[in-house]
C-alpha cells in the first residue's frame, strides 16, 4: 500500500514538473526574456512575443490547469485514492 | 440599471442566510465547482482590474503584459500546488493550516497578522473604488457613495457570511463580465469587422492595414515608443514584477479560502480551472480594449481642431480627467510624447468607461459598465472582509484567546467582526491615505514572500519544521517590507530609483523576498530538529484526495 502511495506521489511530482516548466516557458521566457526575438515572427497581425505576453500565455495557463485535472483524475483512479 | 443589480444581490443575501460557522466560513463546503469558479473570478477581479487595467495597458504597450500574465499565472500555481492539498487538510483558514502544520501558536499568530494586514489594505482600496464609481456616475458625493457601498456589503456579508458572499459573487460575475465584453465586441466590430475582440485587435482595420501595425506607426509618429516593441531596459523589472504578482496571487488569503468551499479535492482542482477560464475572458479582452481605445484616441483627437471635438471629449473634460492646454495656440490638439510640447492629458482610469462613448454606443451600455465596475469592487471587498472577520473570530478568538467559545458564540463573533470590519474599511475608504495603490503592491509582495513559501514547503517538504518556516516567513516579510517602504516616498521612504537593486522596483521585490524565504527556511529546517511524527503524517495524508471530509473548525 505504501509503495503504491510513493509511486502515486512521484508521478504527481513528474506531472507538476512538466506542467510548471511549460507555465514558466510561455510566460517568463516567451513573453519576456525572448519576446524581442519572437517579435520578428507574426501571428496574423500580432508580433509573436507581444502575443505571448498579452494573449497566448493566458490561454496556455487555462489549458495547463484542465490538463492537470484530467491527468490527476486518471491517476487517482489508477492508484485507488480517488474520492467516492 | 445599477439599482436592479443591487436588488438581485439583496435577494440572494436573504435566501442564502448562514446558520452555522461552517456556513459562515466556508459556505457549508458544498459549493458547486463552476459556481465557485465564477465567485472566485468575481472576487479576484476588483475595480482595478475592471476599470484601470485596460487603461494601464493602453499607455504601457508591451510592458502591460506584466499585469496580464502576473494576475492570471498565479492560478496555475494555486491549482497545481495549493488548492487540492489545502482542501484535503479540511480547515477553514490559512492561519489554521500554518498553525497546525507548524505545530505552533506563534506561527498561527504571525500568519494571522499577515492575513489581516494584507486583506485590510486591499479592502480599503476597494471601498475607495466604490466611492469613486458612485460619485462619477450616479451624481452622489464620494462620501455618500462609500456609505451606500458599505451598506450593501454589510447586509449580505453579515447575514450570509461566505454563503451569502459566494452566491452574490456569482451574480456579480455575470454582471461584470457582460459589462466588460459587450462594449468591446461592439467596438471590435466597428473597427475591424470582427466581433471577437481577441481576434479583432490582431486583424486588419477598415482601411486594410493591420491594427497593431497602424498603432505602432501612429505612436512612433507622435514620439511614443512603438506599442508592441520591447523596452529592453525594463526587462529585468518586468520579470520580477510578473513573478511577484503570480506568487503573490497564490499566497493571498482571500483567494486561497475560496478553495475551502467546494465538496471534494477534485472539485478544488477543477474549480481553479473554471476560475481562470472566467478570469481569462476579461483578461484577454482587456488588451484588445487597450488597443482600440488608444487607436481611437489618437485617430479622433490628434491634430484635430479643438472646436470640433466630439461630445464625449467635452463630457470627460468636465470631470477634469481629460484636459487640453493649447501651448502653441494653433487651436489644434497636439498629442505628443514630448512632455514640453504635449497638450493633451488623459487619465488612464477613464479608458474603459469612455470607450462606449467614443464608439457611440447607446447610454444604457454606459450604465451597464458602471454596474459592472461596482459589481467588481463589491465582490472583491466582500471576499476580503470575510477573511478579516474569520481571522478575528476563528483564528484569534477561538484558536488563540478563548478556545471554549461555543459554536453559537463563534458565529455571533464572526458576524460582529465582519460588521466592524465593514465599517472600519468604509471609514478608511472615506479618508484613504494617499498611498492606497502603493500599499496594495505591498500586499502582493508580502503574500509572495511570506505565505507562499510557507504553504508550499508545508505541503511538499516533509522535513520542513516550525523553526525553518518561521525564520523564512519573518525574514521574507522584513526584507520585502523594508525594501518597499524604503523606496516608496509615499510611505516615507528616502530611496531613489537609481538605487534599485538590479533595476527592480518595489512592485517586483516580492519575488526576491520569496526566494530568500525558501532559502532560509530550507537551511534552518535542516539545522534544527525534524517535525513531530503526527505532523509528518498530516503532511502525508493531505497528498491523496480520498478521505477529504467536510471542513471543520476542530483539530484533527
Amino acid at each position: 500500500m505504501n509503495k503504491n502511495k510513493n509511486t502515486y506521489w512521484k508521478t504527481n511530482l513528474k506531472y507538476l514538473a512538466i506542467l510548471l516548466a511549460i507555465w514558466f516557458t510561455v510566460s517568463f521566457l516567451f513573453g519576456i526574456v525572448f519576446a524581442e526575438y519572437l517579435n520578428q515572427f507574426m501571428l496574423g497581425g500580432f508580433p509573436l512575443g507581444f502575443w505571448f505576453a498579452h494573449q497566448g500565455s493566458i490561454y496556455a495557463f487555462v489549458i495547463l490547469i484542465f490538463v492537470y485535472v484530467y491527468l490527476m483524475n486518471k491517476l487517482d483512479k489508477k492508484y485507488d485514492v480517488d474520492e467516492l | 440599471m445599477v439599482g436592479i443589480t443591487f436588488l438581485i444581490y439583496i435577494i440572494i443575501a436573504i435566501v442564502a442566510r448562514a446558520g452555522s460557522t461552517k456556513e459562515f466560513y466556508v459556505a457549508g463546503g458544498g459549493v458547486n465547482p463552476i459556481a465557485n469558479g465564477m465567485a472566485t473570478a468575481a472576487d479576484w477581479m476588483s475595480a482595478a482590474s475592471f476599470l484601470s487595467m485596460a487603461g494601464l495597458i493602453a499607455f504601457m504597450g508591451f510592458s502591460g503584459g506584466q499585469y496580464l500574465m502576473g494576475w492570471t499565472g498565479g492560478y496555475v500555481l494555486l491549482a497545481l500546488l495549493l488548492a487540492p492539498y489545502l482542501r484535503k487538510f479540511g480547515k477553514f483558514t490559512v492561519p489554521d493550516f500554518i498553525g497546525e502544520r507548524y505545530y505552533s501558536k506563534n506561527a498561527r499568530l504571525v500568519a494571522l497578522i499577515c492575513a489581516l494586514f494584507v486583506s485590510f489594505t486591499y479592502v480599503v482600496g476597494q471601498m475607495k473604488g466604490v466611492g469613486v464609481a458612485f460619485a462619477r456616475f450616479l451624481n452622489v458625493p464620494f462620501d455618500t457613495g462609500v456609505l451606500i457601498g458599505i451598506g450593501i456589503v454589510f447586509f449580505y456579508a453579515v447575514l450570509g457570511g461566505m454563503k451569502g458572499i459566494t452566491y452574490t459573487q456569482v451574480a456579480q460575475f455575470c454582471v461584470l463580465i457582460f459589462a466588460f465584453t459587450v462594449p468591446a465586441i461592439f467596438i471590435s466590430l466597428q473597427m475591424t469587422g470582427n466581433p471577437i475582440p481577441q481576434l479583432g485587435f490582431g486583424s486588419k482595420g477598415t482601411d486594410g492595414v493591420y491594427l497593431l501595425e497602424k498603432l505602432n506607426l501612429l505612436s512612433k509618429d507622435l514620439g511614443f515608443d512603438s506599442y508592441t516593441s520591447i523596452d529592453r531596459g525594463n526587462l529585468v523589472n518586468m520579470f520580477f514584477i510578473t513573478g511577484a504578482l503570480m506568487f503573490g496571487t497564490a499566497g493571498l488569503p482571500h483567494v486561497i479560502v475560496r478553495f475551502f468551499t467546494v465538496p471534494r479535492v477534485k472539485d478544488a482542482r477543477i474549480s481553479a480551472g473554471w476560475a481562470l477560464l472566467f478570469i481569462a475572458i476579461l483578461y484577454t479582452t482587456a488588451p484588445a480594449v487597450a488597443v482600440f481605445a488608444r487607436t481611437n484616441i489618437i485617430n479622433t483627437l490628434s491634430n484635430k481642431s479643438y472646436d470640433e471635438v466630439p461630445q464625449w471629449f467635452t463630457n470627460w473634460e468636465n470631470t477634469g480627467l481629460l484636459s487640453f492646454e493649447d501651448k502653441n495656440n494653433d487651436g489644434k490638439i497636439q498629442y505628443l510624447a514630448d512632455a514640453q510640447l504635449n497638450e493633451l492629458t488623459v487619465d488612464r482610469d477613464i479608458i474603459v468607461l469612455a470607450n462606449p462613448e467614443i464608439a457611440n454606443l447607446p447610454p444604457w451600455v454606459i450604465g451597464l459598465v458602471v454596474a459592472g465596475g461596482l459589481a467588481a469592487a463589491l465582490s472583491t471587498a466582500a471576499g476580503l472582509l470575510l477573511v478579516i472577520s474569520t481571522s478575528i473570530s476563528h483564528d484569534l478568538l477561538k484558536n488563540y484567546l478563548r478556545p471554549d467559545i461555543s459554536e453559537k458564540g463563534e458565529l455571533y463573533a464572526a458576524r460582529v467582526a465582519i460588521a466592524v470590519a465593514v465599517v472600519a474599511a468604509g471609514l478608511a475608504g472615506l479618508n484613504p491615505p494617499g498611498f492606497v495603490a502603493q500599499v496594495v503592491a505591498l500586499a502582493f509582495g508580502l503574500a509572495a514572500s511570506s505565505f507562499f513559501p510557507a504553504i508550499i514547503l508545508g505541503i511538499f517538504d516533509k522535513r520542513m519544521n516550525r523553526q525553518g518556516a518561521m525564520s523564512g516567513m519573518i525574514i521574507g516579510i522584513l526584507f520585502t517590507a523594508s525594501y518597499i517602504i524604503y523606496f516608496k516616498p509615499q510611505l516615507g521612504g528616502p530611496g531613489l530609483q537609481e538605487n534599485f537593486w538590479w533595476g527592480i522596483s518595489p512592485e517586483g521585490i516580492g519575488t526576491l523576498g520569496m526566494i530568500l524565504n525558501f532559502g532560509i527556511a530550507l537551511v534552518v529546517s535542516r539545522l534544527t530538529p525534524p517535525p513531530p511524527k503526527e505532523v509528518v503524517e498530516l503532511t502525508e495524508r493531505i497528498r491523496t484526495p480520498r478521505g477529504a471530509e467536510a471542513p471543520t473548525g476542530q483539530a484533527h
